[in-house]
Order: C-alpha cells, then sequence, then structure tokens
C-alpha cells in the first residue's frame, strides 16, 4: 500500500487549461503552451511514495515543485490526473470530506513557518487539533508533547516572535506532528533558515523521522539537503518529473546533462558512505604464514588484507609489500588500520584519517567483523564522482549485501 | 428632446440632454411615497439612539466624566495623553459648550457603529470576492466624493431638519474608509498563513474568524479610526440641517458673525477628534507586551477563577479580546 499515489497529474494555469493539457498529452512542449498564453506548472507527474519515507521533491523555482506538493493536500486543483493518499482521492473530494482528510491524514510545514503571530507557542502548535475541535486540554496536552518533540520545552507560552527563525520552524514542524497525520508535506521547511540552523534542523529532521516513521514528502531548491535527507530523490524540470531514484544512483547516474550540472555543486563526502566505495577484504587469521597469506591475495586480486585473531577480531591490515619484506610470521608484518569505520560512516569522516596512513580503512560490520576495506584512492574516486576500478561507487543495500557474502566465503 | 430643467442650460449642445436630475427626483419622489413607514421606523430608531447615548453621556457629573474618561486614557496609551486630555475636555466645559460636545459626541458615536456594523462585512465580502469589490469601489468613490451639501438635501427630504438627516449623512460619509481598509487589511494578510488553515482543513469561517481577522486587525482598527474622524467632521457640518451640538454652535456663530464663539466651538471640535483617534489608533496597535491594558482585557475575558492566564486566550468565540475589541 502506497502511502501517497499521483498518477499523470497535469497542472496548468491560465487560458484553456483542459485544451493545454490534451496538446501537452499530444506531445506539445511547454513553451508551445506558454506561446498559447496557458502556463504549465505540471506535466504528467506520476509517482508513488512509500510509507516511511523521505521523498524529495527537488528543482529550481518554476520547476513546479511548489505547484505539486500544493495538489497533494488539494490546496489547488489539478488540471488532470488524481492523488490518492492512502485509500482517499484527494482529487475527488470536495469541502468538509476534503478537510476532514486535511485534518487527519496530511498535515504540512511552511517556507516561512506560516505561523500565527497572535497566539502563543503551544497554541499554534495545537491548532491542528482546535481546528479538528478536540476540546483544550486534550489539545494543549498533545501540542506540549509536539513541542518536547523538537526540543521546544519551556517555550510554549512565548509568542511565535521572540522565538529566532530555526525556533519558529520547530513550532511549525510542532503543528504538524501535533496533528497525526502519518503524510507530512514539507514546503522548503528550511530554506530560510540560515546554514548552520538548516543544518541542524536536517539532523533533527532525521532523527524524528527515525522514531515516528512519517511518510514527508520534502521539497527543496537545494540538492545537497536533498541528498542529505531524501531516501528517493525526484528531480523536476520545467514541470516535468526528468529523474527518479535513490541519492546515490541519481548521483552515479545522473541521467541527463541537466541533473548532471545539478550535482556539479552537490557535496559527495555527505553522500557517500564507506559502504559505497569499500572493496570487499579478504580475512586471513594471524596466525597463517606469509606465503597463504600472499596466496589469498593473489586470489582476490587485492592489494590489501584484514587479519583477524582466533577469534574474529581485527587485527589489522597487511598490504602485499609488507608480507614480502616481512621476515617473519604475518604477525609482524601487519599494521594498525587507519581507521575502523562502519559502513554507514560518511565518506566526509574518512577522509582525515585514509589521508593521514598509508594503510587502508577497514570497514567493520555491528559484529565488528571486518566486511570492506576503503583506500584513499577509492575514496577519491569517489568524490571526484567516477568509479574506482570500474565499479560504480554506488550499489543498492542488496548488491552490497551480496558483495558482503562474496568476501566471506 | 426633454426640455431644459435649470436655468444653468443656456444652450443645447450637440448631445441630448440626459435628464439625471428628473431622474433622480423622480426616484427620490418614488422612495418617499412608497417606503414611509421605513424612513419613519429609521427616524425613530436614530432619535431614540442618539438621544438615549446623549441622555447617558450627560448623565454623570461633567467633572467625574472627564475624570474617567482620563483614566480611560491612561489604561490605553499614557499618563500624557491622559492629562493632555483632561486639560481639554476641562476646557470644553469652562467655555460652557459641554452639552453640545456630548450631543456631538453622542452622534459620532451613533453614525461610527452603524457605519462599522455595515463596513466591515462589505468589506470581508468585497475581500473575498473581486466581483465584489469591482462593484463596491465606485460606489464608495462616490460616497466620498460627492459634495455633502447635495446628500444633505435628500436627506432632508425624507427625514426632515433635524438631528436624523445628520446622522444619515455622517453615516453615508463616514462609511468608506471603514470598508476600504477592512478589504485591504484582509488582502494584505500573508497568503502562507491563510494557506496553512486550509492545510489543517479549517473551514472558511474558521480561517476567517481565527487568522484574518486577527492578522488584519490593525488596519481594520486605522479604518475604524478613520470613520470616527471622518464622522466627526461631518457631525458639525450636520449642524447646518439642525442636528444639535457643535455644528449648531458653529452655524450660529457664522449667521451672528461671532468669531470668538465660533473659534470656541472649533476648538471643542479638535479637541474631541484628538481625543477620539488617539484613543482609537492605540486599539490597532495593541502588543503582547501593551501593559495594563492587555492585562486587564485578559482579567476581564478569563473565563473562571482559578484559570491559568494563559487561558484567558481562548478560544471560545465571544470572549476572545482579538474578535471583542476589534470589531
Amino acid at each position: 500500500m502506497t502511502a501517497l499515489r499521483v498518477d499523470g497529474l497535469f497542472k496548468v494555469f491560465g487560458r484553456h487549461p483542459d485544451q493545454a493539457v490534451d496538446r501537452l498529452r499530444a506531445g506539445a512542449s511547454a513553451d508551445d503552451i506558454r506561446a498559447s498564453g496557458a502556463t504549465p506548472a505540471v506535466i504528467d507527474v506520476s509517482l508513488a511514495v512509500e510509507p516511511g519515507e523521505i521523498f524529495v521533491v527537488m528543482g529550481l523555482s518554476g520547476s513546479g515543485k511548489s505547484t505539486l506538493i500544493r495538489t497533494l493536500n488539494g490546496l489547488l486543483e489539478p488540471t488532470a490526473g488524481t492523488v490518492h493518499v492512502g485509500d482517499d482521492e484527494i482529487t475527488a473530494l470536495s469541502g468538509k470530506r476534503l478537510r476532514e482528510v486535511r485534518q487527519r491524514r496530511i498535515s504540512m510545514v511552511f517556507q516561512h513557518f506560516a505561523l500565527l503571530p497572535h497566539r502563543s507557542v503551544v497554541e499554534n502548535a495545537a491548532y491542528a487539533l482546535e481546528v479538528r475541535g478536540v476540546d483544550r486540554r486534550t489539545r494543549l496536552a498533545a501540542a506540549n508533547e509536539a513541542l518536547a518533540l523538537v526540543g521546544l520545552e519551556g517555550q510554549a507560552d512565548k509568542r511565535p516572535d521572540q522565538l529566532s527563525g530555526g525556533m519558529q520552524q520547530r513550532v511549525g514542524l510542532a503543528r504538524a506532528l501535533a496533528s497525526e497525520a502519518d503524510v507530512l508535506l514539507m514546503d522548503e521547511a528550511f530554506s530560510a533558515l540560515d546554514p548552520l540552523i538548516r543544518r541542524e534542523m536536517q539532523d533533527q529532521l532525521l532523527e524524528l523521522q527515525a522514531r515516528l516513521g512519517k511518510t514527508i514528502v520534502f521539497i527543496t531548491h537545494d540538492l545537497n539537503e536533498a541528498m542529505r535527507l531524501g531516501d528517493r530523490i525526484a528531480i523536476m524540470r520545467d514541470g516535468r518529473l526528468v529523474r527518479l531514484g535513490t541519492p546515490e544512483s541519481i548521483l552515479a547516474n545522473p541521467g541527463d546533462e541537466y541533473v548532471e550540472r545539478f550535482l556539479a555543486d552537490v557535496d559527495r563526502s555527505r553522500v557517500f558512505s564507506a559502504g559505497d566505495v569499500m572493496v570487499p577484504t579478504s580475512t586471513v587469521s594471524v596466525d597463517v604464514t606469509p606465503e597463504t597469506a600472499l596466496a589469498a591475495l593473489r586470489e582476490r586480486g587485492a592489494s590489501a588484507l584484514t587479519v583477524v585473531d582466533g577469534e574474529g577480531h581485527l587485527v589489522g591490515v597487511v598490504t602485499g609489500a609488507d608480507l614480502l619484506s616481512s621476515s617473519g610470521d604475518v604477525a609482524a608484518a601487519v599494521r594498525p588500520p587507519a581507521a575502523r569505520v562502519t559502513p554507514s560512516t560518511s565518506l566526509a569522516d574518512l577522509l582525515a584519517p585514509a589521508g593521514a596512513s598509508e594503510a587502508p580503512v577497514v570497514v567493520v560490520d555491528e559484529s565488528g567483523r571486518p566486511c570492506g576495506l576503503v583506500d584513499s584512492r577509492a575514496v577519491l574516486a569517489a568524490l571526484a564522482g567516477s568509479a574506482s576500478d570500474g565499479r560504480p561507487p554506488a550499489g543498492s543495500v542488496g548488491d552490497r549485501a551480496d558483495q558482503l557474502e562474496g568476501s566471506r566465503g | 428632446m426633454a426640455e431644459p430643467t435649470t436655468i444653468l442650460a443656456v444652450d443645447e449642445g450637440p448631445l441630448p440632454r440626459v435628464p439625471v436630475g428628473e431622474w433622480v427626483d423622480t426616484a427620490i419622489d418614488w422612495l418617499k411615497d412608497n417606503f414611509d413607514p421605513f424612513f419613519d421606523a429609521v427616524k425613530t430608531g436614530t432619535e431614540t439612539s442618539v438621544e438615549g447615548v446623549t441622555d447617558g453621556l450627560l448623565a454623570l457629573p461633567p467633572l467625574l466624566f472627564a475624570a474617567i474618561l482620563a483614566a480611560l486614557a491612561l489604561v490605553v496609551r499614557s499618563a500624557v495623553f491622559a492629562v493632555g486630555s483632561l486639560l481639554g475636555l476641562l476646557l470644553i466645559q469652562s467655555m460652557e459648550l459641554w452639552e453640545p460636545a456630548m450631543q456631538t459626541l453622542a452622534l459620532v458615536l451613533v453614525a461610527t457603529l452603524v457605519a462599522i456594523v455595515i463596513a466591515i462585512p462589505v468589506g470581508i465580502a468585497a475581500a473575498k470576492s473581486s466581483r465584489v469589490s469591482a462593484v463596491v469601489r465606485p460606489v464608495l468613490d462616490l460616497m466620498q466624493t460627492m459634495p455633502a451639501f447635495v446628500y444633505l438635501i435628500p436627506a432632508v427630504t425624507f427625514f426632515s431638519i433635524g438631528l436624523v438627516p445628520g446622522v444619515i449623512t455622517t453615516i453615508i460619509f463616514a462609511l468608506p474608509p471603514g470598508v476600504r481598509l477592512t478589504e485591504l487589511g484582509i488582502r494584505q494578510v500573508d497568503r502562507e498563513t491563510v494557506e496553512a488553515g486550509h492545510a489543517f482543513g479549517s473551514s472558511p469561517w474558521q480561517i476567517l474568524r481565527g487568522i484574518e481577522l486577527p492578522l488584519a486587525r490593525p488596519t481594520i482598527m486605522a479604518g475604524v479610526n478613520q470613520v470616527i474622524m471622518l464622522a466627526l467632521s461631518m457631525a458639525v457640518i450636520a449642524g447646518l440641517i439642525g442636528a444639535p451640538g457643535l455644528g449648531q454652535v458653529v452655524v450660529t456663530s457664522i449667521s451672528r458673525l461671532n468669531i470668538g464663539l465660533g473659534f470656541e466651538a472649533g476648538l471643542s471640535v479638535v479637541i474631541l477628534a484628538i481625543f477620539l483617534d488617539r484613543l482609537t489608533s492605540s486599539f490597532g496597535e495593541r502588543r503582547r507586551e501593551g501593559g495594563l491594558r492587555s492585562r486587564l482585557v485578559r482579567r476581564r475575558t478569563a473565563p473562571a477563577a482559578g484559570t491559568p492566564v494563559v487561558a484567558a486566550e481562548d478560544t471560545v468565540p465571544a470572549s476572545r479580546p482579538t474578535a471583542g475589541a476589534g470589531i
């Protein structure tokens, strides 16, 4: 069951919108339509948002993303196409039924916060419940809970204009959370905040999402933000959806020039993690002979091996050169890894250790077993946007699991 | 072709004469013939209410009443304003113009109340619908720019001279800024905030009452302030057709060429005007830290003893301080 489904959605402003849709369906370009006096804002968009995911819609201003999000809760009526929230077809509802869906199923956070300046913070947070007719005591309790969730305990009686921008947007977030809707629309929610606060809010959103598991549709024009937050990203251009995929797959395979130009500015070190760039490693026990280890190295075609003790705990790494120059056993040749990280560690956090040591960085799984190696070459290749040794830097979780299996076998 | 109906029509121009004046005369006659009971009712209602308010204003000893108004000034604004008001009001009393001043005040209060009761709903309708706005705007232009004396005359035909035509013309003259500023205020409310109301499933009425009116309040209050000021200026002109009050004193002084009396009456008008202006503009500016007054309002609207102070800002429709003071 998808949380939110959009099918063949068109939104055309201006004269004769229906004719414009027919012409667009017949293959007319957006420019043709504009020449005839209508403005196509959303053109033939279909997408499905799964429960519990953060779905980012990203595009420049004028790409139709704000129009799209406003059709999701019926603030704008599409010219053609349908929107479903769960089982409810938003586009078929009106009046009281539509208001009910908005009160219970789908809430929204706004770019400029859209708080009521004449009400206290807690009353703002309780707004959705008030509209629904929840009694005062219950709704204030729920609002206070939501405020605590976003870290605004003790601010309940202040007025919005006594708070900083970031705190005001937290009130906006609390207002949306207090409604207990499972779908959350966030319209450029962090764009009006300064960069430091924006980072903080992004972290907080991810943390909240880990706990609450809402379905979030997040609109942004900032690709870094999209990459940080999104489980999946839809890129819009000129009203059309031009690319849809996970952040890693979009980075690895932009698809067209337009997307590629966007990606130029992306901070890749925060998108890719150690798991994306690691090479599966072979592991040898610390008590084997250097010859055995060298054989394993050759078989694998790798430049280094991880070395474990009798209980499978990591001892260190050895390179081919170490083994050749070593006089005694493997234990004498082993050196400490540059760092031990988990597969989810971002490349940004790998840069310093990978650069500081000639030894590779070891990636370990939850049980502390080594599962991969990252050398500085792989890090640089991923940052440059090209794959090292022909392997695409991005892989789905499934791919990675396969590689893990392979490395153990 | 109609005959020339006025002595000014010396020459027949190239265009046919459109007998606007005759139409108006006919319409007025028709109204007078067919709606006489209605005009009688309006007349009685207006007389009763204005005279009632006048009696109320004159019921207290003038000194005590002046002191009460000064206290109100203190609560709403500042000590300076209170002292100034007190001195001004005492000056009116010492010039022996207190009674006409209170008659004028009563006329202004009643006319303002009626004007606001009409203006705010019309302003809201105009803000919501461009079509209503397009119809209302020329009507307002007409009300504001048509020379006041022109509608003093039909008012007299309907209600004969005296208080009532004075009130009616005052309402007509004072109403437009109330409508215009209400429309402006509602149209200026932040779009995203209204959108938030929709996004959380508010009904149009909840959005109007909970978002648009509170946010438009300063502008609407500026409109109310303008209504009062225009009502005051018209109330004086209404003295020409026999409306009691300072206007009549002014008319008397003109006919007697009594410069001193005329100045005294004029000065009284100015004092009333400044008092009312500062008082009402303070309502529009009311802010949360706004000291004594807002604390008083909160206490007054607190539903029951023992309820915490935040609860005073409850959203029970009738007791909202914003809604209560705004309209």
